[in-house]
């Protein structure tokens, strides 16, 4: 049985991990784009986001004043059991992201979306989301924390097959061209397709390709792989950088996932996790024990499964 | 690493003489020292056109008006706690950024993303005021680091943390860029012409969609705020 407590005090932990601290393979990433790029603001706009992760750690402060949209991903082992059940869990949930507001602190952006009432916690109807998945195997829990950035650099589409390829690349690179001016969409940032689906799981795919699937991850079908591949490379050679100045700092990975759809349409999302990627993901064991990581490792073999039994 | 052509780097008070927004060029790299405080919607909503009255005791047109909620609480004792702060987009703001600046004569405006060459000749060119956007977006930590203090917080009952008005004390409160200047010209503009002379060959071989979207554009040139 996994305590409560112990959920909610890593949740905490989580919270303010995934505000403060750049996850190490985006970073990586971002180091790498940061020495070939030649545009000079570009370039200029790289080294100062370098520069503000190392002074976000040092400070122990958010590193981007606004601060997203805090959501929980659950993962739960097929054998794990929680104290309290569902109900107790989404409580600490809430619990943890309303203290870690003021705590941090971060900044209180949920409101009502038409009164516009605040609670200064980031609490309130539907939020925060909490997302779950199901492994066949495993006493633990994952708690994934997402704090999802900005207005900008989302969009979707109903495609058709005969669209095909061609259609896909456009979309892809109209998201790019209209979010990426002046910046919008905060860019180098990870670029999450999803494929399929329906309009809602659609979305949600491409979402959690984005925030859930670390840069240097490869989509285990090669062909979407090479997509991948293709597409990172296409975003960078429009000719726009960061902040939609002239460079080539657009994509810094690119994750397609897909998912079975009505045979006529082709339906595709195109989502961007900013240059602050925050994410931070604790596993849970029965045991009490916890470690942290940074990748969420959401897409295992049995969320992408194809058959009807496993 | 690449070589750079170098930004020029320029330390500047919130409340600039006509000379020093003079000599100020797009793509400057400005450090703010002085006051700053926050407006956005509902300020905007409720200055101008609501029953909100700008506290007589700050001199609004010696702050600059910086588009954003700081990630930022205020205690039960009254004391503040600031982490990062960053700029919210401020193309939204168009339909209030004359007005406001009529009644404020502020100089400055921070923000994220610039707003249009239109609002810069109407509104920000007779009022002499030139308009910084923050880089990245966003360097929050870097721009907290810069607020020494919070010096006021206004309606934060009326308005809620993230609108209310946060006046803030700035030391080397940067980076920002000159995205418009004094003349009217705008960096993002003149970067955005540039790609736009490249932008059809890396759409060669894509088709449009086959069901056309009402009011779409096909043309990547055209700006879109």
């Amino acid at each position: 049985m996994i305590s409560l407590k112990t959920i909610e005090n890593t949740a905490a932990v989580l919270m303010k991990k995934a505000a403060v601290e750049i996850p190490n393979d985006y970073l990586s990433g971002l180091k790498a784009m940061a020495k070939v790029e030649d545009g000079d603001l570009s370039s200029f706009v790289l080294q100062a986001m370098l520069e503000n992760y190392e002074v976000a750690k040092e400070d122990s402060r958010a590193m981007c004043g606004d601060t997203g949209c805090p959501r929980w991903y659950i993962k739960m082992g097929n054998e794990s059991s929680i104290e309290g059940g569902p109900v107790a869990l989404e409580s600490a949930l809430r619990r943890a992201t309303a203290s870690a507001t003021s705590s941090i602190p971060l900044r209180p952006n949920r409101v009502h979306p038409l009164w516009r009432t605040d609670h200064d916690n980031n609490v309130g109807i539907g939020a925060p989301e909490i997302e779950y998945g199901f492994e066949p195997e495993g006493d633990w829990i994952d708690l994934i924390t997402v704090h999802k950035g900005g207005l900008f650099g989302t969009d979707y589409r109903m495609l058709f097959p005969s669209d095909g390829i061609q259609g896909i690349k456009r979309f892809f690179l109209d998201s790019l061209v209209s979010f990426g001016k002046r910046g919008l969409a905060c860019q180098p940032a990870i670029i999450g397709i999803g494929i399929g689906g329906s309009k809602d799981s659609c979305m949600v795919l491409g979402k959690r390709a984005a925030c859930l699937r670390v840069v240097g991850d490869k989509n285990p079908d090669p062909k979407i792989a090479e997509l991948e591949e293709e597409f990172k490379e296409l975003g960078n050679s429009i000719g726009m950088g960061a902040m939609g100045f002239v460079g080539k700092s657009m994509v810094i990975d690119c994750n397609i996932e897909v998912g079975y759809c009505h045979t006529g349409g082709m339906q595709m999302s195109v989502h961007a996790f900013c240059l602050s990627s925050r994410r931070a993901v604790a596993r849970i064991y029965d045991t009490g024990d916890v470690e942290y990581r940074t990748d969420p490792n959401w897409f295992t073999a049995y969320q992408r499964r194809e058959t009807v039994e496993w | 690493m690449v070589s750079q052509k170098t930004l020029t780097k320029i330390q500047l008070n919130t409340c600039p003489t006509a000379d020093e927004l003079a000599e100020l060029n797009i793509g400057d790299v400005v450090y703010l020292n002085g006051l700053v405080y926050t407006a956005r919607e509902s300020v905007y909503t409720g200055v101008l056109d609501g029953d909100l009255e700008i506290p007589s005791e700050f001199n609004i047109s010696e702050g600059a008006n910086f588009h954003c909620s700081p990630a930022a609480n205020q205690h039960e004792d009254g004391s503040f706690s600031l982490g990062a702060v960053s700029a919210t987009a401020s193309f939204r703001f168009s339909k209030w950024i004359g007005r406001w600046l009529e009644k404020t004569k502020s100089k400055i405006v921070i923000g994220k993303g610039g707003m249009s060459t239109n609002d810069y000749a109407k509104h920000f060119v007779p009022n002499k005021t030139i308009y910084l956007t923050t880089v990245g977006y966003g360097t929050g930590a870097l721009l907290g680091r810069g607020v020494k203090k919070v010096k006021s917080l206004y309606w934060k009952k009326e308005l809620g943390l993230a609108q209310a008005m946060w006046v803030l004390e700035v030391k080397n409160f940067g980076p920002f860029l000159v995205e418009c200047d004094i003349k009217g010209n705008s960096l993002f503009e003149r970067e955005h012409k540039k790609i736009s002379l490249k932008i059809d060959k890396i759409y060669e071989g894509t088709r449009p969609a086959i069901l056309k979207r009402l009011g779409e554009t096909d043309d990547r040139k055209d700006e879109l705020i």
